[in-house]
């Protein structure tokens, strides 16, 4: 059952500074609808903080200031009030770099953005997403015994992929995974990877990582940051084999060699 | 080698003045409870805690200090519900939707602080003096209002200590999905649920001991209060009033002091077993 995003993820313009100092200079991107787009660049360029505009979860941050408009299928969610900003918001889903289970089972870390949202209201409706979206993650089989339990009592690598049946379950349009594979071993990150594979079928996926063997493997189109700008974007294979800019180069080879 | 010679004598002095400063600390909670339990146990007795004061009370044994318990309970169980009903909201508030660190939420805590750091004594006299200017008696009233003032700082001071432990990327998930405020409030409630219930036995652990909150606004009363307009007695003020009175008022109010500290200590035992449960609970 394919199911093509339709909708649209834009960065017009964007300027952010916090507590006066700038982070994000003068962002233009539009990620390709059903593709993997991977955010790369040295640290503290300001990946996680371009991800965090995109679902606009900047509110905990001191002195942020925000300019310019990220357009979710037309809609800015920069000045959205906050009405619209929860609507928006359930259309990008995240995958935090440290999986964080809400308190509560397992079975309802899954229900839960279903239920604030009033979706699925039958008890066996919320069942069948509940096993839906577990089965989509590849973890059904390890839990359906415990959904009961605590989510807290999972390992580090299941959490995560409770993060992301969590995040599907509300229906988003786009995916944001900053680091999603950080934390995890090599076997549980390939997992996440070839999940990712899978799911940009029918989700749009915005990914910051630092293992470019990662980004060769399933980008398809790359933007490359630097201290808060965007020197190079593209596609993968041309941004990662052949880039044209002179930083995107030294970058590379930096950590490849 | 002489250095090093050097930094382990150094830490063997800093071992042995930590060692002292603990034992210190142990020798002065050793000798209080020991004090109180010793001279409380000998003047306590059924008849103590279980009866009013008798016709002959003032000069000899008759009857027990049950007002005082009594007065006591009246006055904290109603200032702890309603000190809980205001604390538990400014809490909420400050954590979810002042969490940044603005001028606006820097002045709400820094209001707090500042409640936090006034003398229970003046909050006494402060009430005091609105009694007087409304025509209050000294009452059981009084002495709830004055004893709320006392709880909610406390409470607002730990719980948001304990909000600030919530971590910032659990609120960003339950946002994440599209959550309200409101409703992650409901998400990172269980997370600090444990902390505040503690930070709540606590604030009245203390309120319950405080004496000089309840001197002129609860007043003292040998007769039990049948309304919320009498005067009434209260464990930590009959301490006070009769410790320096000649016999038999000292063995009293080591016996007050006895029931006072077994009050005290059951409330925080309380809160260690509470925490203990709801966090194996939560794992
Ligand atoms: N809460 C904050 N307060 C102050 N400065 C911040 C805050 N968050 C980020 N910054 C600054 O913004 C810049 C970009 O940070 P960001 O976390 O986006 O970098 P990054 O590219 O994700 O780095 P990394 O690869 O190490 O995760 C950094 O200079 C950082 O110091
Ligand atoms: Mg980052």
């Amino acid at each position: 059952m394919t199911q093509k995003a339709t909708e649209s993820l834009v960065v017009d313009n964007l300027n952010v500074s916090i507590e006066g100092q700038p982070i994000l200079k003068n962002i233009n991107v539009f990620f390709p609808v059903n593709k993997i787009t991977c955010i790369v660049g040295p640290s503290g360029c300001g990946k996680s903080t371009l991800l965090r505009c995109l679902n606009r979860l900047t509110e905990n941050i001191d002195g942020f200031t925000i300019k310019g408009s990220v357009l979710i299928d037309g809609q800015d969610i920069v000045t959205a009030d906050d009405e619209h900003l929860i609507e928006l918001r359930r259309h990008v889903g995240l995958v935090p770099q440290r999986p964080c289970p809400l308190p509560m089972s397992i079975y309802d870390n899954v229900a839960y953005g279903c239920r604030i949202h009033g979706m699925h209201t039958r008890k066996h409706e919320m069942d069948e997403t509940v096993e839906r979206y577990l089965t989509e993650v590849g973890l059904w089989d390890e839990v359906k015994d415990r959904l009961r339990r605590p989510a807290t009592r999972l390992s580090i690598g299941q959490q995560q992929r409770l993060c992301l049946a969590r995040s599907l379950a509300v229906e988003p349009d786009f995916i944001l995974a900053d680091e999603a594979t950080s934390a995890l071993d090599p076997i549980s990150s390939k997992t996440i990877e070839e999940l990712f594979v899978r799911l940009k079928e029918k989700y749009t996926i915005i990914m910051v990582t630092h293992t470019l063997p990662q980004a060769l493997r399933i980008a398809d189109y790359a933007v490359f940051l630097y201290l808060g700008e965007i020197v190079e974007e593209g596609d993968a294979s041309q941004v990662f084999r052949s880039p044209k800019n002179e930083l995107t180069k030294r970058y590379l080879s930096g950590l490849f060699s | 080698m002489t250095h090093i010679r050097k930094r382990q004598l150094e830490e063997k002095v800093m071992r042995v003045v930590m060692l002292i400063a603990t034992l210190i600390v142990l020798g002065a909670v050793v000798s209080i409870l020991g004090t109180i339990l010793i001279r409380g146990c000998k003047a306590l007795s059924w008849e103590m805690v279980s009866r009013f004061p008798g016709k002959e009370w003032n000069t000899a044994p008759d009857g027990g200090f049950l007002n005082a318990i009594l007065g006591s309970l009246y006055v904290v169980i109603p200032a702890a519900v309603i000190g809980a009903c205001i604390s538990i909201p400014v809490v909420f508030y400050i954590t979810m939707y002042k969490r940044r660190r603005t001028g606006v939420s820097y002045i709400i805590r820094l209001a707090f602080d500042v409640l936090y750091g006034i003398p229970p004594i003046v909050y006494g006299a402060f009430a005091f003096l609105v009694m007087v200017g409304v025509g209050m008696r000294a009452s059981v009233l009084g002495g709830i209002m004055v004893t709320v003032l006392l709880i909610v700082p406390m409470m607002i001071r730990s719980g948001d200590e304990i909000a600030k432990t919530v971590p910032d990327e659990m609120v960003d998930a339950v946002y994440s999905l599209g959550a309200t405020k409101w409703e992650t409030v409901w998400v990172v409630l269980k997370h600090i649920l444990p902390g505040m219930l503690t930070a709540f036995l606590l604030a009245v652990g203390r309120a319950i001991g405080d004496a000089a909150a309840v001197m002129f606004t609860a007043g003292f009363s040998d007769q039990p209060a049948h309304s919320l307009s009498d005067p009434t007695a209260t464990l930590p003020l009959a301490v006070f009033n009769w410790i320096i009175m000649p016999d038999p008022f000292p063995g009293r109010a080591y016996a007050a002091a006895l029931v006072l500290t077994i009050l005290v200590l059951t409330l925080s035992i309380a809160s260690r077993v509470i925490t203990r449960r709801i966090t194996r609970l939560n794992k």
